[in-house]
């Protein structure tokens, strides 16, 4: 029997997995499209999901402080368990870090960041070109970290899945999808 | 007797209603085109977006005693919009928007101007687009501080009507119809006409 993490981080595990998969590949898409009403759409949706993300990574990370997840299984290496912890704790950083880099350069470039184009957020910067081509590279940057990291995170799954055996993996998984 | 008080009354009040309108016979004519602004807001997924004109120019003259003399003439060089988006800025000027190579500018001339009382006015005239042609209706407050005076009023367009986003952008869902248009205009009276 193994040690879940309750359902509320489990679901909100999964709902931000599901949206970082939606808005990553949605901005490589849109960045350079011709300018059209889909493009548009296109970068209010990406916003809308960063932000979405943004407030899921504030809940979970309350839920964190609040609750002590399940350790890990003893066969995992003492190397292994802090390089673990090295790459959740730069995931969380991150979760934070690429939504709040889209907002400060939408803001550069003029553009509020209004959330279901109902919510605007405040710009903490203003119009600024030369801020808005920088925050660009930040933004960029901060995602090719987020893809190498969870590149890695899968990868380690995998590895205790079907190498290791262990049943890391079955305490992020919904009850009902046990193996 | 009573006649020559008539008279004299008449006599004062005519010399009252003179020295009134020697007074405020302030023209302004003088336009500061490099204080006054063309602006619009408009938005986009429900985004605010500010823009504006950079090159217009500006012809007008004022009496503020004399309101029938009133005149305007606005002309804004479209290509010389700024859209608050360098994106826009490129596609604005195409031919689905304002079609600058056809319609290089467009014109505001004013029809008439009545008072609201105090320093607001309404002011009306026709607004030329993209070679189309609409009558409009702006309210304009104007502030004088000695020779120098302000004009101050916008109004709202709808884009649509003057085809302002053809094709794929009569969509409304991404850039709004309303499109608000605000003017600043600084004029100064003609020195030593009082």
């Amino acid at each position: 029997m193994v040690e879940r993490y309750n359902n509320t981080a489990i679901a909100l595990h999964w709902l931000i997995a599901m949206l970082v998969f939606a808005a990553f590949p949605l901005g490589v898409y849109m960045h350079d499209l011709p300018l059209s009403p889909t493009k548009l759409q296109l970068f209010s949706y990406h916003k809308w999901i960063g932000v979405t993300v943004f407030v899921l990574a504030v809940v979970r990370v309350v839920w964190r402080a609040t609750h002590t997840p399940p350790a890990l299984p003893d066969s995992i290496s003492r190397l292994q368990q802090i390089g673990s912890h090295i790459v959740h704790g730069l995931l969380y950083v991150l979760l934070f870090a690429v939504p709040i880099s889209g907002w400060l350069m939408s803001s550069a470039k003029g553009f509020k960041t209004v959330w279901f184009g109902v919510l605007p957020l405040p710009d903490l910067v203003g119009k600024d070109k030369a801020l808005g081509t920088l925050l660009t590279g930040v933004h960029l940057s901060l995602n090719y970290m987020l893809l190498l990291l969870v590149v890695l995170h899968i990868a380690a799954l995998i590895k205790h899945r079907f190498i290791d055996h262990d049943d890391v993996l079955t305490r992020m998984l919904p009850k009902w999808n046990r193996s | 007797m009573e006649s020559l008080i008539i008279l004299f009354r008449h006599t004062l009040l005519l010399s009252l209603l003179l020295l009134c309108s020697q007074v405020s016979a302030l023209e302004f004519n003088r336009v500061q085109p490099n204080e006054s602004t063309v602006t619009f807001d408009y938005k986009q997924m429900g985004v605010p977006l500010k823009g504006k004109f950079s090159k217009f120019s500006v012809q007008l003259s004022f009496d503020p005693a004399n309101l029938t003399t009133a005149q305007a003439r606005l002309e804004m060089d479209v290509a010389s919009i700024d859209t608050g988006s360098a994106d826009g800025d490129d596609a604005v000027v195409g031919k689905l928007w304002f079609n600058a190579k056809a319609y290089p500018t467009a014109g505001f001339v004013s029809t008439g101007l009545k008072t609201l009382g105090g320093n607001r006015y309404e002011a009306t005239g026709k607004l030329t687009i993209k070679g189309k042609t609409l009558d409009i209706v702006a309210p304009v407050i104007f502030q004088a501080d000695g020779s120098r005076g302000v004009f101050e009023g916008g109004f709202t367009i709808k884009r649509l009507d003057y085809a302002i986003g053809e094709g794929e952008w009569t969509d409304l869902g991404t850039v709004a119809n309303d499109i608000q248009i605000k003017f600043h205009i600084v004029v100064n009276a003609a020195p030593g006409k009082k």
